[in-house]
């Protein structure tokens, strides 16, 4: 049988925000959103943490109109989606958006908790989708922690050049507070991987 | 075994550099992407279904009314997702936006010297049934011009966002409509292979259209299919 073609991709343009991301922007009477930069709700098990940053473009400046989404495990490693057969009886849901248009330096940020090791010998990470205007494709990439020491033993760490694998892991600013920085270009350029 | 996703078509799929699209040189990835083994994390992937929908959620025609209806040519936008083997995807989140009938967004910084129609919001989503099949109802997009070149024109257009089955099944696209001039103007449609361009445009259907209320396009959206190979621990 011969398969179908995939649609193609085309860019989110500038305006996803009151499609995407209503409640971020000022559009909740509209419209509700279905995931945001809260989350985890009060009764959610694990540490929490915050992981923030900017998305830079090849000139170096700030990206006022890019989305950022997160999937995560929960504190145990368990991914809330009936392909991981823990299952999991947190009422954590995993998933996280955020625009970087609404905050004065153009962070994004997101209220979560540290996610568990899903597997042995892997690292704890958040699975990261980066789009944005000017992208007609989005990129898939990750965001280690770096106080774990599994991320010495991760096979995705181990398999990218050591000198960018430092742009794939989010520093510790102290309290609860993780810092990841996206290079569209340039020397820092973030990993971007073909998932 | 463990069914894997199938790679990403990219010899369908516009590249992240296209330079005729004026914001894609500075902002597309420049370094060869790496290749990442399906694990769970990739294998899940964030569950909408109807539990994150209500109401008027798919009738753009609705959603945003104050006191009466939105202007512009009604139409229903619907079609199935189906992954490459032509199964049904379902229970899978859709969602879009879209300019009004004048061309105009909502969002604070479209400055586009056109009316905002107080009844139209232009955000909306729905999740497809069993048969992968979904359905709006809204007012056809107006076209709209961007600073990219002189005499910039977007393509009618609306903007579709959708989950799938796992994180790397996402796919962010745009719906066309049949016969648009500007198609052939647009360095966002252009930057597509040729050879996958159609599969953005929608086709009238007068099976969708409803009598004396509305105009039916049909758009089928198909995403990464599924191959039995071993998962990588
Ligand atoms: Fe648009």
């Amino acid at each position: 049988m011969t398969k179908l073609r995939q649609t193609p991709s085309q860019t989110v343009g500038p305006y996803f925000a009151y499609g995407l991301s209503p409640e971020q922007y000022g559009y909740q009477q509209n419209l509700t959103s279905i995931a945001g930069s809260q989350m985890a709700e009060g009764d959610v098990e694990g540490e929490r943490i915050r992981v923030e940053g900017r998305v830079f473009d090849g000139a170096g400046n700030p990206i006022s109109d890019a989305l950022i989404e997160v999937w995560q495990a929960d504190s145990l490693g368990r991914y809330a989606h009936p392909a991981d057969p823990r299952g999991s009886n947190n009422t954590f849901k995993g998933f996280g958006r955020c625009g970087t248009g609404t905050d004065p330096r153009n962070r994004f940020w997101f209220d979560t908790i540290k996610p568990g090791q899903v597997a042995p010998g892997q690292a704890p990470h958040l699975n990261v989708i980066v789009t944005m205007r000017g992208m007609l494709l989005h990129a898939f990439t990750r965001i280690y922690f770096s106080d774990e020491t599994a991320n010495a033993t991760d096979k995705v760490l181990a398999a990218v050049p050591a000198e960018r694998r430092g742009t794939l892991i989010a520093t510790h600013q102290g309290g609860n507070v993780y810092r990841f920085d996206i290079h569209m270009q340039g020397d820092d350029e973030t990993v971007f991987f073909d998932a | 075994m463990t069914e894997l996703f199938n790679p990403r078509d990219w010899s369908g799929q516009p590249g992240y550099i296209a330079p005729d699209y004026k914001s894609t040189p500075l902002r597309g990835p420049t370094k060869p992407l790496i290749p990442l083994p399906q694990t769970l994390s990739e294998l899940t992937g964030p569950v909408y279904g109807q539990e994150s929908v209500t109401g008027q959620d798919a009738d753009l025609t609705r959603n945003g009314r104050r006191n009466g209806e939105p202007l512009g040519e009604r139409i229903i936008v619907a079609g199935r997702v189906l992954d490459e083997d032509g199964r049904p995807v379902p229970n899978t989140l859709l969602e879009i936006w879209q300019a009004n009938a004048a061309g105009r967004y909502i969002h604070q910084t479209d400055q586009h010297d056109a009316p905002i129609d107080p009844n139209f919001f232009g955000g909306g989503r729905c999740v497809t049934n069993a048969d992968g099949a979904y359905r709006f109802m809204s007012v056809k997009p107006g076209a709209y011009p961007w600073p990219n070149h002189h005499n910039a024109w977007r393509p009618n257009h609306i903007h579709f966002s959708l989950f799938g089955p796992s994180f790397v099944t996402r796919l962010v696209t745009q719906m066309y409509f049949p016969g648009d001039p500007l198609l052939a103007l647009d360095p966002i449609f252009l930057a597509t292979p040729a050879e996958t361009r159609d599969l953005l445009i929608a086709q009238f259907s007068l099976d969708l259209t409803e009598p004396n209320y509305a105009l039916g396009y049909a758009f089928d959206i198909v995403l990464r299919g599924r191959t039995a190979t071993p998962m990588e621990a």
